[in-house]
């Protein structure tokens, strides 16, 4: 047993010390590709992590958003920024090189005023670290004696989408939000359909109904295990991004008002369980106890629809083309 | 020992020698293209052997059909994707190795 715990430890040291140097060589890579990269590995570590600390859920997360669909946001990012400005580059970096030398005696200054806040945050935070109670009782006790009153049996889910479901809901709605940031700094661009190659064709027909159903799976099985509405949808986004990837782009029929409400959809379902419910004469997002895991369900499906569409789309990039659109440049 | 911890333990060995190797090949060979090789043998052979050397462990057939699945989506993932960095590697013009 003694050797065993040895090992694990020394596991955890080689985890957490690869952690801090990916995330160093991430953040002071020059080569931008290198740098996603290495912060895709550093999610990937990062799940790892969370795993060693006993929070699966939060390394399924981990490793669908933080390492695979951030990690193709910022692929796609980076994408577009190299066809967008090739030529300008070299100039905006020559001149903005020309400027920092002019203002070499204000950018010292300006360091070392960084210095004097950073310094004073790790301060205050090393502060409030060591004033924290060694051994801190945590609200875990609380959640697991009210676990019965949430609907559902997996803690996380009950904390998620019933204890905090406020929390949630904004969190859906800064969501949308960033999509609706994306659409506004975009116009509409080309897009066609195009032919994939012939294995990332059989790939994609392969796969994509696989992660609709591990999608199903995982919104399911939330209710009494690790899962849920935002590893679900993650999920689903993935498919959403292999199929984008493969070429397929979305019918213009379906580009309007279907993408508008299945976007908004997760949103518009726990807005309008908060506002039956306080109807009903209940507090804000106070579930009864005979339908919570209803209502809980129910939400976590149109949440789970809203986030794998967000964040397909946020891969997409910019406005997708739509009828009217079409109908406007033809003419 | 019973024998199914010698065959995994067995197993297990080769799976990481697997791994190794190919981390070593990755790390070593000159381009793109013999590092993909070194790659996919990694992920291939070494993880088959591994997942082997875990199914031996597997209490209940569920877990052992889990374990199946993960190689095959695994062997279906690195193959096309070997196969596509590749074939993008040729399009943008990068040369085979030569001695």
């Amino acid at each position: 047993m003694e050797a065993m715990t040895l090992l694990q430890w020394a596991f955890d040291t080689v985890l957490a010390v690869t952690l801090m140097w990916v995330a160093w060589k991430a953040l002071a890579s020059e080569d931008l590709f290198k740098g996603i990269a290495l912060f895709i590995a550093f999610g990937l570590l990062m799940a790892l992590v969370w795993v060693r600390l006993e929070a699966p859920d939060i390394a399924l997360a981990e490793a669908a958003i933080g390492a695979g669909l951030t990690g193709a946001l910022l692929l796609a990012a980076l994408a577009k920024l190299e066809s967008g400005s090739k030529d300008s580059q070299p100039l905006q970096v020559a001149m903005l090189v020309k400027a920092t030398t002019n203002t070499v005696n204000k950018q010292i200054l300006f360091r070392w005023l960084l210095v004097l806040l950073l310094s004073v945050l790790v301060a205050g935070l090393s502060y409030v670290v060591l004033s924290l109670p060694l051994q801190a009782i945590g609200l875990s006790e609380t959640v697991m004696e009210n676990l019965e009153a949430s609907g559902v049996s997996n803690p996380v889910t009950a904390v998620l989408l019933n204890f905090r479901g406020y929390d949630t809901l904004l969190e859906l709605a800064v969501l949308l939000l960033a999509l609706l940031g994306v659409w506004s700094l975009s116009n509409l661009p080309e897009q066609h359909e195009s032919a994939p190659s012939k294995v990332l064709d059989m790939l994609t027909r392969l796969l994509v109904p696989l992660l609709i159903l591990v999608s199903g799976y995982l919104l399911w099985t939330g209710a009494h295990a690790p899962g849920g509405a935002f590893q679900a949808g993650s999920v689903l986004a993935a498919a959403g991004v292999l199929l984008l990837l493969a070429g397929w782009r979305l019918e213009a029929r379906f580009a309007g008002l279907f993408l508008r409400i299945t976007l908004v959809l997760g949103l518009a379902m726990f807005v309008t369980v908060a506002i039956v419910v306080q109807l009903a004469g209940l507090r804000l997002l106070e579930f009864p106890l005979s339908i919570a895991g209803t209502l809980i369900l129910l939400i976590e499906v149109a949440a789970t629809l809203s986030i794998g569409m967000t964040l397909a789309a946020l891969f997409f990039g910019r406005r997708p083309r739509t009828d009217q659109a079409d109908a406007g440049t033809n003419k | 020992m019973s024998l199914t911890n010698i065959l995994t333990i067995l197993l297990l060995t080769a799976g990481a020698v697997f791994f190794l190797a190919g981390t070593i090949g990755l790390l070593r060979f000159p381009d793109v293209y013999t590092r993909l090789h070194a790659l996919t043998k990694a992920d291939n052979l070494g993880l088959g052997l591994l997942l082997t050397g875990l199914a031996l462990q597997a209490e209940t057939w569920t877990v052992m059909a889990k374990l199946l699945l993960i190689w095959l989506l695994i062997l279906l993932a690195s193959s096309s994707v070997a196969h596509l960095v590749a074939r993008a590697a040729l399009q943008r013009g990068i040369k085979l190795w030569k001695r």
